[in-house]
């Protein structure tokens, strides 16, 4: 569901950017340094979930790669959202294609547990030499490479209207308190402070996994992840009851509880970036602007801050992102991914905007504007980076329409005092998603 | 080929070539007919139907656990597959009834009226749309804000009549000392004399909602006698003093603050100026409380929930009723534009009133077309999907569940079980049968 708002991102992006000449020079220039090899041939069949414009730029890094590889071809075929689905009635089936890329790391740990992925340990050099470890560690399961995370978002960023934070004098929190004194502020200016996209569960389960994250610290939000801590811990009830802080006064919100209720993503969006606006902020990740169908400029409009630090933590991104698999092993299939974890790859996608890498050495100066490159580069500078806690989680806990996490959080933003009743919920819906495995 | 090449006669042309005799050659062209569809119903109907049998009695990683009718068993003790079935329960109680009823009605109608082409065709048009477009359509009309949704907008027209909406209705108190809510109204809690200066400051204003004329607020001197004051938006870019009359804050002209004594009666009311200003005028001693009536406040209606877990399934009830009348009310016209007139006619001659006609002739006669209408409904509904994934936003989904969602949502919707989802599609599969044999013996005996 994400990646489509990514992709509305990338069309945004893609218009608003002035340097992508000059970059995707660069990026060219990095390929043709290099010199093309016709030793290996054959093809690959791909299935992603980018689909619109971002097949068209992943198009692109195909095309970067044919110009080394020209006797490889790569078919690509953009599945969209039902991705899952089809990956696992394939898998079933015992017809996978030859690489795809998923949005779910949990996804792709239950098709490692199946034995239906080949490890890429080829190209763990090629990783440790671009990327952090705690980026090799995301695509690695079993303590073997099964996964590069080739495209990443920052789901640590808050939008706020420009005009909303002049007519209140408030000015772009840093810490929570701050945050909490620019709501007040905000609402007795006389616009509510938050657009909660509350009919999409998703929404809500960012919002706590950011709290969670800088109140409770990476080691226990990994343990909270993988179940090895129970959700009825005193932690999750201290990051709920600072997350009633945003969620628990009606009147802080456009549209009081029952209104954000029923407030889809973009319109919660929307709420924030049309003018005169409903509310002040929207609490999303980078793909936020993509996803506004009303005419807003960034800067004079619109514009980001980071989320705020909670009891002094260090700056820390929740990141989303998409990982590249394999499903079989061949000399081409291992020539892409290996391709795919140089900076030239992550060039050629981050020069069209609405695309963050966790590469470091492919230079910031690739980024098409400057709203992009602050909120891409956070997720390098970050000390703790943790990849957005439902996707890894069983999908019948953390993925469902209406289901599991996203169900009970839309109960909690219904009864936000409830917190100790949501909590022995979540956890017996996580039991029963672990046990079963998925 | 003409149509005699296959009746019991064949053109003496072909026959001699068939040295096995006619009933052979008959038994193999008859096969030779049937196999194309015999081997897509086997394909599409028959292998996945055994499949999904065989299915429903494994668990959720494949056909290495059988787990025999624990799969059926967790359809009855889960609670959001419990309600997909009480929620179906709900729909085919209603909807057949329903479309029935308002198609007969449509259908008696349009025989009277001289427009009737027309008004068919304009109730006809929903079965023209897409489900899945109806679906969409409805989930923006019924948006709970009045502002968008056009359900709930009609009801702010009427509503916002009758309860003029106030001209603060956003307003907030700025400190403690002013209590209540927009609801009750809002009272000054210190005490007033004779020389008091009530200052009553009010937030959550847009400055796009201030009434028009709103000045530099002014917190008028204390004067002898009377009781003055100042009702202002306290507020200025960055929060400000809640409670200090600053520069950047305005009045708030034409909020009327009444002035109450000690048993709460109200004996004076006074206007604000532009600038906030109120005086009571000349007061007799004792203590007094001045405060805004609710009035003031009152917001414009906010619409109902049609969307919320509470009217989902009315809603999809009403949009489903929507779509299906015209379907409903074809039929029957066709079925009334059929019926001997004269039967009619003799009823109306022998002094039957038209009520007395159209229930002791119309509906009996016409009790075959309804009962066509209510079975099809009946199944249509058994399986609805569609307008419930379209129209019920998330959050509701649970709420708003049928069996057919709750089986798509289980097998794919990212629980991915598909045993217990081939043991839902099973037990809807069951619930329908009954009904699909009630038609086809019907039909047989039509046809005989």
């Amino acid at each position: 569901m994400r990646s489509r708002w990514t992709l509305r991102a990338g069309v945004v992006m893609a218009v608003v950017a002035l340097g992508v000449l000059v970059a995707s020079s660069i990026a060219a220039s990095a390929i043709s340094s290099r010199q093309a090899t016709t030793a290996v041939s054959g093809s690959i069949t791909f299935d992603g979930v980018w689909t619109g414009n971002e097949a068209k730029n992943f198009q692109g890094v195909i095309g970067a790669f044919n110009k080394l590889y020209p006797k490889v071809k790569v078919n690509y075929k953009p599945v969209g959202d039902n991705l899952p689905t089809v990956l696992s009635t394939a898998v079933a089936g015992g017809h996978p294609p030859d690489m795809a890329d998923i949005a779910q790391p949990g996804l792709v740990k239950q098709f490692v547990a199946k034995g239906a992925l080949k490890p890429i340990t080829y190209a763990r050099k090629a990783f440790l030499a671009n990327f952090s470890p705690a980026w090799v560690q995301l695509g690695t399961f079993n303590s073997k490479v099964y996964g590069l995370v080739f495209k990443a978002s920052n789901k640590s960023t808050v939008w706020y209207n420009v005009h909303s934070f002049a007519a209140a004098g408030v000015k772009p929190p840093t810490t929570w308190p701050e945050f909490a004194k620019a709501a007040g502020t905000l609402r007795a200016s006389g616009v509510a402070p938050y657009s909660i996209g509350g009919a999409d569960g998703w929404t809500l389960t960012d919002l706590f996994e950011n709290i969670y994250l800088r109140q409770a610290g990476p080691t226990k939000y990994a343990a909270l992840t993988a179940h090895k801590l129970k959700w009825t811990d005193a932690s999750v009830t201290a990051a709920l009851k600072t997350m009633a802080q945003v969620v628990g006064t009606s009147a802080n919100m456009a549209g009081g509880t029952s209104g954000a209720v029923q407030t889809d993503f973009p319109t919660s969006v929307n709420n924030v970036f049309q003018n005169p606006p409903k509310a002040a902020v929207v609490l999303e990740g980078d793909f936020v602007p993509g996803v506004a169908t009303v005419k807003a400029k960034p800067s004079t409009d619109y514009n980001e801050f980071a989320f705020p630090s909670i009891a002094g933590s260090p700056p820390s991104v929740v990141i989303g992102g998409d990982t590249i698999v394999a499903f079989k092993d061949t000399p081409a299939i291992q020539a892409f991914v290996n391709f795919l974890a140089t900076p030239a790859a992550a060039a050629a996608w981050a020069a069209k905007g609405g695309f963050a890498t966790g590469n470091r050495k492919m230079a910031s100066t690739v980024y098409p504007d400057a709203t992009t490159r602050k909120t891409a580069t956070a997720i390098a500078k970050a000390k703790y980076v943790a990849f957005d806690m439902s996707d890894q989680q069983p999908a019948s806990f953390g993925a469902t329409v209406g289901q599991g996490e996203w169900g009970l959080f839309q109960d909690f933003l219904r009864n936000p005092t409830n917190v100790s009743g949501i909590q022995k919920n979540l956890e017996s819906s996580a039991a029963t998603a672990y046990k079963k495995g998925g | 080929m003409t149509a005699g090449s296959v009746t019991a006669e064949p053109p003496t042309g072909v026959a001699p070539q068939a040295a096995s005799g006619p009933g052979l050659r008959r038994y193999l062209t008859g096969t030779l007919f049937l196999l194309p569809a015999f081997v897509l119903l086997s394909v599409w109907i028959l292998y996945p139907t055994v499949y999904t049998i065989v299915r429903s009695f494994y668990g959720r990683s494949g056909f290495d656990e059988f787990v025999g009718i624990d799969n059926f068993k967790a359809l009855f003790t889960t609670s959001t597959l419990t309600t997909a079935i009480k929620n179906n329960l709900i729909w085919v109680a209603v909807v057949p009834a329903f479309v029935t009823a308002v198609g007969l009605i449509f259908a008696v109608l349009t025989e009277r009226v001289s427009w009737s082409v027309a008004f068919k065709t304009v109730v006809f048009l929903p079965m023209a749309i897409s489900a899945f477009a109806t679906g969409v359509t409805w989930r923006i009309m019924y948006v709970q804000d009045p502002n968008l949704g056009a359900v709930n907008a009609v009801g702010r027209a009427v509503v916002d009549t009758v309860n003029p909406p106030g001209v603060l209705s956003d307003a907030l108190p700025s400190t403690p000392q002013l209590t209540g809510s927009a609801q009750q109204g809002m009272v000054l809690q210190t005490p007033l004399r004779a020389g008091s200066v009530a200052l009553i400051g009010l937030t959550g204003i847009p400055p796009a909602s201030l009434p028009a004329g709103a000045a530099q607020a002014v917190q008028p001197a204390a004067k002898p006698g009377r009781i003055v004051g100042v009702v202002w938006r306290d507020f200025k870019p960055g929060g400000g003093v809640p409670g200090k009359v600053e520069p950047g804050e305005v009045g708030l002209p034409g909020v009327t603050v009444q002035l109450r004594d000690s048993q709460n009666k109200v004996v004076k009311t006074s206007a604000a100026q532009d600038d906030g200003t109120i005086d009571f005028g000349v007061v007799a001693p004792g203590t007094y409380h001045a405060g805004v009536s609710a009035g003031t406040f009152a917001k414009p209606w906010g619409g109902y929930a049609w969307l919320g877990t509470k009217l989902i399934t009315p809603s999809l009830l009403i949009a489903y009723i929507w779509i299906w009348a015209g379907f409903a009310m074809v039929v029957i016209a066709a079925g009334l534009s059929s019926m001997p007139r004269d039967v009619l006619e003799a009823a109306r001659t022998d002094g039957a009133t038209e009520w007395q006609v159209f229930r002791r002739v119309t509906v009996p006669l016409l009790a075959p077309v309804l009962s066509v209408v209510f079975i099809t409904m009946i199944i249509n509904v058994l399986k609805v999907f569609d307008l419930v994934i379209t129209l019920a936003p998330g959050s509701s989904q649970n709420a708003a569940s049928v069996i057919a969602l709750a089986m798509w949502r289980t097998s794919f919707g990212g629980v991915n079980d598909f045993g217990v989802g081939s043991a839902i599609a099973v037990f809807l599969f069951v619930l329908v049968v009954p009904v699909l044999a009630l038609n086809v013996r019907r039909f047989r005996r039509e046809v005989a």
